[in-house]
């Protein structure tokens, strides 16, 4: 029964790859060339999956153009820039560093900066503070204190 | 005092940044077609195969330039919308037929009233990947010079056709061609 189960799922997972097209690539970098790219761009139907992911009509539009602008020769950057220009630096898994990104990119920089800063003011406040002076009463009563629990623990 | 204020400060800054955030829309994708010129295109009329169509047909002109589908269930929402504004304005709109079948996509305008001066029909969707589109339908406005002035995604409803689209057609009718 549990085979058969097994079985019955892979059997569903063929027919999910298949939906998938196959391209035809005459040379491997160019097949490195396409994973590569269809792994860095967003789909924009789906946001939080890419171009290889996703099996949204649009993103098998896009796929199928970065392949025929593979075939015919173009660069990573012309295909970049072709989805740049059309849907905006949001397709772009990786967004390039410019005014309005400065924040998404040294933020969590700053923030971390800022951390230790905060860590080395509160330590240095915590060693100014300096050791407590105990008087003589105060003395007497940790070394009871500190009798109260040898006896406890030793009971 | 300040032990307290801070935490207080702190927690209200939090406080308004989540409260923007929850009225940001992270599905609107700013169009980097703002500004730019209409991309071009030459595509078959949907009713009359034979006659082709471009968006330099309109140049001189302030117009829409629509994209819906006969699949697209939001399309139905728009549609009356689209009907009002063909009866009660002058703004000429190119309807774009996006990845769709003839006979479906003229069925549904039999049915459902025709509001585009013009359609195109984009069978393989080439046309809207140049104009960005990602989620039908999308609403454009472009000026006399064949900018884009204006992108609206998803469907429209009356009150954007009152407070945003018409309001910016007639400023932008005001502009020189």
């Amino acid at each position: 029964m549990k085979k058969l189960i097994m079985l019955l799922l892979f059997a569903g997972l063929g027919t999910a790859f298949a939906g998938v097209e196959v391209h035809q690539f005459e040379q491997a970098e160019q097949e490195q060339q396409y994973n590569r790219l269809i792994a860095e761009l967003r789909c924009l139907v789906c946001q939080n999956q890419n171009l290889a992911d996703s099996n949204a009509e649009l993103a098998q539009d896009l796929r199928q153009e970065v392949y025929e602008m593979i075939q015919a020769g173009a660069s990573d950057q012309e295909i970049i820039n072709f989805m740049v220009v059309r849907y905006g630096d949001f397709v772009l898994y990786r967004p390039p560093f410019k005014a309005t990104t400065v924040f998404l990119w040294i933020g969590p920089f700053i923030i971390l900066i800022a951390g230790f800063v905060i860590l080395l003011v509160f330590i240095r406040k915590r060693r100014q503070l300096g050791a407590v002076e105990l008087d003589e009463t105060e003395h007497a009563r940790a070394r009871e204190l500190l009798n109260q629990n040898n006896e406890t623990d030793s009971q | 005092m300040w032990r307290y204020l801070a935490p207080l400060g702190l927690f209200i800054v939090l406080v308004v940044f989540l409260s923007i955030g929850l009225k940001l829309d992270p599905r609107e994708v700013p169009s980097p077609l703002i500004n730019k010129p209409a991309p071009a295109f030459k595509l078959p009329e949907l009713h009359q195969p034979q006659q082709m169509v471009s968006p330099a047909d309109f140049k001189g002109k302030v117009w829409l330039l629509n994209v819906w589908a006969s699949w697209c269930v939001s399309c139905r929402a728009e549609h009356p919308v689209l009907n009002q504004m063909a009866r009660t304005s002058q703004v000429p709109i190119l309807g774009l037929n996006y990845k769709d079948g003839r006979d479906v996509a003229q069925q549904w305008l039999r049915q459902r009233g025709d509001p585009y001066t013009v359609s195109a029909f984009d069978e393989d969707g080439r046309a809207g990947i140049d104009w960005g589109v990602y989620g039908v339908p999308e609403t454009f406005v472009i000026d006399k010079r064949g900018a884009i002035r204006y992108k609206h995604t998803g469907p429209i409803d009356q009150k954007a056709v009152n407070d945003k689209i018409m309001p910016l057609v007639r400023e932008l009718e005001k502009e020189p061609a």
